[in-house]
């Protein structure tokens, strides 16, 4: 028997990557700037490390409770509702989690089995289709438009749902497209979801990252808030994507359910990582200012180039990507990514690495250094006049 | 605060085009804020952050606490005025706690600093008294921690 046999056809089945051979071609290239890599540039501020390192001298080397230490737990919630207005129980409502990616995943899998549907507007994170198939159920994909600025609008949402719709994915500040949804938008998504048995995933890992308006949870709205599960972490708004710490908080019965797997499958997080995360909500938000401020100055750097340039592009008022059109360049996404990695040495990512309708868009990832986002708009402006010519 | 003022403290080197982009302002009004800035006396000047330690140039530097009667009217600052003159002071400060002025001087040898304070420092009306102590080593200086450029060292991962 071979090998391959014994693995799950779902699992089986499940495509590599595109985006590989990009990394696999920068990877030998002197000079080139990747404005690819979908992670802060930034270091963990060092008062957030030092409580790391700090808990570990002091012989923090154990498990903490299943669901993370208490002290942390309590002040996700203050912190939540300081600056989002929700209101969680840190005994009942809220587990810490390997990252926001493990939250998405038991989230998931205590929720959808073969047979059931979950609705993801696409593009988005490449993880929620994964962990979907790998429960069986099935994912029903949205994809989102451009002359929409990518936000799920309610006409799409209700053309998607079925009897089977058990779970409904939010990916709001978006990865790719740096896309936000407001308090009216999100109220009228609200009016449809409310009154049906469908579990809300509001991935909001990059909540701190808004540029104007602030960020709006879904869960903020009282009709929808015992069926809403949020996830949210530091990785983004504290640089510390390494020490892998994200949390979900919801409904007790939910949380309960989740609970049940975390504890088996994970155990608990990171135990200097939770230590450092306490650290980060208690005392860390200048260096978010600072980094948001750093953050908007590289947006606002990319988006009036690429204006200039001529490639189409909505503003991107979140995250940190800008999401612009590559359509009146002839090329397609991959062709585009790839012609300008080899010609100009700047890596950015084919829109299509996240949903079938990101083909026609790049993401640029702007968490890079400022100087490389500035010599990067020189190449990609030199590279557009050499094709459009 | 002026987000201009923040960029070029950080890096001086920008130019109004590309301040203008970070900031979402015009050319002509980037240039005409940093022109009164510069008017105002707000931005002072501008300078390069050098890593002499890096260099074969020879210098030392040292840090003086200084003590002084304050005088009727015009408090240290007289007296601050006859120290700051001086080229060899690269910066002066009203401190306080327990001496009033420090004084950062750079000279090219122990010699030459010691001299100075000696002859020109200690021997000021009104000071009462100095302490000099040597800089050995410089790790960080106006936010910049002075040893090699980081790199960038992230791993492909698929988000």
């Amino acid at each position: 028997m071979k090998l391959e046999d014994m693995i799950l056809n779902r699992v089986n089945n499940m495509p590599p990557s595109g985006i590989r051979k990009y990394f696999d071609m920068i990877y030998d290239m002197d000079d080139a700037i990747s404005l690819g890599i979908g992670e802060p540039d930034f270091v963990t501020p060092w008062n957030i490390v030092e409580a790391g390192i700090y808990s570990l001298e002091k012989g923090h080397t154990h498990y903490s409770a299943n669901a993370g230490i208490a002290e942390l737990r309590k002040e996700i919630c203050k912190s939540l509702s300081k600056n989002y207005g929700l209101n969680y129980d840190y005994n009942e409502e809220v587990i810490v989690t390997v990252g926001g990616s493990e939250g998405i995943d038991i989230a998931l899998r205590a929720l959808v089995g073969p047979g059931d549907e979950v609705i993801i507007p696409e593009p988005s994170f490449v993880a929620y289709k994964g962990c979907t198939a790998f429960t069986g159920a099935k994912a029903k994909i949205i994809n989102l438009r451009a002359e929409d600025e990518f936000k799920l609008t309610p006409k799409l949402l209700e053309a998607a749902l079925t009897s089977r719709t058990k779970v409904v994915i939010i990916p709001f500040p978006n990865n790719p497209t740096g896309a936000i949804m407001t308090r009216e938008e999100l109220s009228k998504i609200v009016d449809i979801l409310k009154g049906r048995d469908i579990i809300i995933l509001s991935d909001e890992i990059y909540s701190e990252l808004t540029y104007g308006n602030k960020h709006v949870s879904i869960a903020s709205f009282p009709e929808v808030r015992d069926k809403t599960l949020v996830i949210n972490g530091f990785s983004k708004a504290y640089a510390m994507t390494g020490w892998r710490l994200g949390y979900v908080c919801g409904n007790k019965i939910l949380i309960d359910a989740m609970k049940k797997i975390h504890q088996y499958a994970i155990m608990c997080a990171p135990t200097t990582a939770q230590y450092a995360a306490i650290e980060a909500l208690k005392n860390g938000e200048t260096s978010v200012y600072e980094m948001t401020s750093e953050y908007n100055r590289r947006r606002r750097v990319i988006v009036s180039s690429f204006k200039k340039m001529g490639l189409e592009c909505f503003e991107p008022l979140g995250a940190f990507y800008v999401f612009p059109c590559i359509k009146s360049t002839g090329l397609n996404s991959d062709e585009f990514c790839e012609k300008l990695l080899k010609q100009e040495k700047v890596l950015v990512i084919p829109g299509n690495a996240f949903g079938e309708c990101g083909e026609g868009f790049v993401r640029v990832c702007y968490s890079s250094s400022m100087d490389n986002i500035l010599e990067s708009m020189i190449r990609i402006e030199r590279f557009i006049k050499q094709i459009k010519r | 605060m002026d987000e201009i003022l923040e960029i070029l403290e950080k890096n001086s080197n920008y130019t109004v085009e590309q301040i203008g982009k970070m900031t979402g302002r015009t050319v002509e009004e980037v240039s005409q804020a940093i022109k009164e800035y510069e008017e105002k006396n707000i931005i002072a000047g501008y300078s390069a952050l050098i890593n002499w330690d890096s260099t074969s140039k020879e210098s030392v530097l040292a840090l003086i606490e200084v003590k002084i009667t304050p005088q009727r009217g015009v408090g240290f600052d007289k007296v601050a005025e006859r120290i700051y003159k001086f080229p060899e002071v690269k910066s002066c400060y009203l401190m306080s706690g327990g001496f009033d002025l420090t004084v950062i001087i750079e000279g090219k040898t122990i010699k030459e600093v010691a001299l100075f304070v000696a002859e020109k420092l200690a021997v000021q009306e009104y000071v009462l008294s100095t302490a000099t102590h040597f800089v050995l080593k410089k790790y960080k200086d106006k936010g910049i921690i002075f040893k090699e450029k980081p790199e960038d060292d992230r791993e492909v991962t698929f988000i």
